[in-house]
């Protein structure tokens, strides 16, 4: 069967102008107890690669430049 | 090579005893474990990240259990989790963890982690439960984490974050051998051989789908997928009342505490659509959920947590807590929704179905040593089935479980397994990555949990029950030969929704052996409406046997702690009762 993808608006959004992980740094995504957060190929940014959020916000708190917002997914917001 | 890409590789290490699960009971395991034998091994395994990883992520806002001396005495908690849990406790356990806890609230203390106390310099407790005074705050609950790892470093206890353990391993003659892991970023398979294992992995709480339909906006941690649940019963352990649900009164969609624990001793209180209470006692027990499923039911719902009446100061400080500790975005949530709690009242309901000793009663049978039903596999936490345990409970019972597991460890040499437990384990896992073609993770996922929804969620109906372990083994089928892994990350999800799978049959066979009801909400059958004590004044045990599951009966241990007639009902009269 062939596989679709799915639109869904995250959560968890990061500030690029303010994340350093292009500097080396992976704070939000070693913290993540879901492991939903990766550094972009691209961008050298961190982002949000999977929508499976528990909104507990170590992302957020943990981060050293504050790039890392984390809102109410939008299904239960 | 980017993160997630599967990579095929297999390597074995050893230690003398392994814990697995690094939120709360795990890290005091492998703490205790280490200080009793410092020159011995201990490796603490880590599905995320034990830094920020299980229950308290975020830390916790108080302790709800807390027995602490001139305020509560060890019998009189043990009589109260003896009432709350309908008398289907083996009193042996709850007594030693109260007698111990207060000597573990004074090393948490040790750690850096404070307690609220009064202006004499005492504990300030406060009182929730029914009887007994129990709930004790915790001014800097967000440190707790962090003061635990900074006790994991100093102990030099070997760290592996990121491996999720799948299966046990046993030795011919049914000892404890150790336990295969897989990494859940390249999906290398690692095999720790062990002397003793300890599970600490948590509640099964991705079990229920929550309302608002987004499949990781759970109560409890979305990464408790129940998979200590799971490896437990395929390790042949036994699991103890299963069909003692976990059931919550939460935040509606939110999904999290209210939290009348913090909130009530300030004189906040659950009420119904006409601002009246309805229940005597917000204290988390299955009759109390039942008086709460009654009122949202009977047309004079929706029900509140009423703080507004308060004064605006009182209300300041229950709102730093909430939204400082524990899940700190319900101050986000609120904002959002246009909610002050000086002007409305905070709308709940009733939370999906899990398992979760935390809480209730559901979890893998120990004894007041942590021991599980196979020798050198310990238990401690949401999944060892010591009733309402809480956070304190997890770190005192850890605490036991570790001591005891380095004591095994130091008189037993390792166990031998057999390769091709490790090769059949291999297969399994690494099956949904060799499929070109089949059906995601999620929507299988999706699916289970709707089930569970429809079929499983009291009150319980045997019609119901029986249709929904046919759709449940459908769907069974579906993941075992067609779902797909295209990444590290995707079997991650793909072996927690077997685990969900596992303990979604568990659920249901554990609760159409219980032929009464108990635990009010939390197992009320209505084709056996009524309590049966002459039958049922027992626990049920789950096990796999000759690799079926099988449901038997357990006799309650004698008490200990004696529990007069008359007040053995006193949980069962929650709802307040119109005076004339």
């Amino acid at each position: 069967m062939p596989l679709a993808s799915y639109q869904t608006s995250v959560p968890v959004v990061v500030d690029d102008a303010k994340c350093i992980a292009d500097k080396g740094c992976t704070v939000c995504v070693d913290v993540c107890p879901l492991d939903v957060l990766r550094i972009s190929d691209m961008t050298n940014k961190a982002y949000m690669a999977y929508d499976e959020c528990w909104y507990c916000m170590p992302c957020e708190a943990d981060c050293p430049t504050g790039a890392v917002t984390v809102n109410i997914p939008y299904l239960l917001r | 090579m980017s993160l997630d890409q599967i990579v095929d590789g297999l390597s074995e290490v050893s230690c003398d005893v392994l814990v697995i699960g690094g939120g709360t009971a795990g890290p005091m395991a492998a703490l205790k474990a280490k200080l009793k034998n410092p020159k011995a091994n201990v490796v603490l395994l880590e599905k995320a990240n034990v830094k920020r990883s299980g229950a308290i992520s975020m830390g916790m806002d108080g302790l709800n259990n807390a027995v602490i001396p001139g305020y509560a005495t060890p019998e009189q908690y043990t009589k109260e989790i003896t009432i709350a849990n309908d008398g289907i406790v083996d009193q042996k356990a709850v007594y030693k963890y109260a007698q111990n806890c207060f000597g573990i609230i004074e090393e948490l203390d040790s750690f850096g982690i404070r307690f609220l106390k009064n202006e004499n310099g005492d504990y300030a407790v406060k009182k929730v439960h029914h009887i007994g005074t129990y709930v004790l705050p915790m001014p800097n609950g967000e440190t707790v984490k962090k003061a635990l790892y900074r006790q994991l470093r100093r102990a030099r206890i070997l760290i592996s974050n990121r491996y999720m353990a799948t299966r046990l391993l046993k030795s011919a003659d049914g000892r404890i051998a150790g336990a295969v892991s897989v990494n859940t970023r390249t999906a290398e398979m690692l095999v720790i051989k062990a002397k003793a294992v300890i599970l600490c992995m948590g509640a099964a709480g991705r079990l229920g789908l929550p309302t608002s339909g987004y499949m990781f906006g759970t109560y409890e941690n979305a990464a408790n997928s129940g998979d200590g649940y799971a490896m437990a019963y395929h390790a042949g352990a036994a699991l103890a009342n299963l069909e003692c649900f976990q059931i919550n009164p939460l935040i509606k969609d939110y999904n999290g505490p209210a939290c009348a624990y913090v909130a009530g001793p300030f004189g906040a209180y659950t009420a119904n659509n006409e601002g009246s209470r309805f229940i005597e006692c917000d204290y988390w027990s299955g009759q109390m959920m039942l008086e709460f499923y009654n009122e949202l039911l009977s047309g004079k719902g929706p029900v509140f947590l009423q703080l507004k009446h308060l004064h605006p100061d009182t209300i300041s400080e229950i709102e730093s807590t909430l939204h400082k500790v524990e899940r700190p975005t319900r101050g986000l949530f609120q904002q959002g929704r246009g909610v002050d709690y000086r002007s409305e009242s905070i709308e709940m309901h009733i939370s999906e179905i899990g398992f979760c000793s935390g809480h209730s009663a559901s979890g893998v049978f120990v004894d007041d040593n942590a021991r599980t039903t196979v020798p050198g596999l310990y238990a401690a936490g949401d999944m060892a089935s010591v009733p309402h345990n809480y956070m304190l409970g997890a770190f005192t019972n850890g605490s036991v479980a570790g001591i005891d597991a380095m004591e095994f460890a130091d008189s037993h040499d390792f166990a031998e397994f057999d390769a091709a437990d490790v090769a059949m384990e291999r297969d399994r896992v690494m099956a949904p990555t060799k499929r070109e073609d089949g059906i995601p993770p999620n929507q299988i996922e999706y699916k289970t949990r709707r089930l569970v929804n429809d079929y499983l969620q009291p009150p319980k109906v045997t019609r119901k029950y029986e249709l929904g372990m046919r759709r449940l083994a459908e769907t069974r089928e579906d993941m075992q030969e067609r779902m797909i892994a295209r990444n590290a990350h995707e079997l991650l999800r793909a072996l927690e929704v077997q685990s969900i799978m596992d303990c979604a049959d568990m659920a249901a066979h554990a609760s159409l052996y219980r032929e009464e009801s108990r635990w009010g909400l939390y197992h009320w059958r209505t084709d056996f409406p009524e309590k049966d004590n002459e039958n049922w004044f027992c626990h049920t045990l789950l096990s796999k046997q000759d690799g079926k599951m099988t449901s038997e009966k357990r006799a309650v241990e004698p008490y200990v702690v004696p529990i007069a007639d008359d007040e053995k009902d006193l949980y069962d009269k929650q709802r307040i009762r119109a005076s004339a």
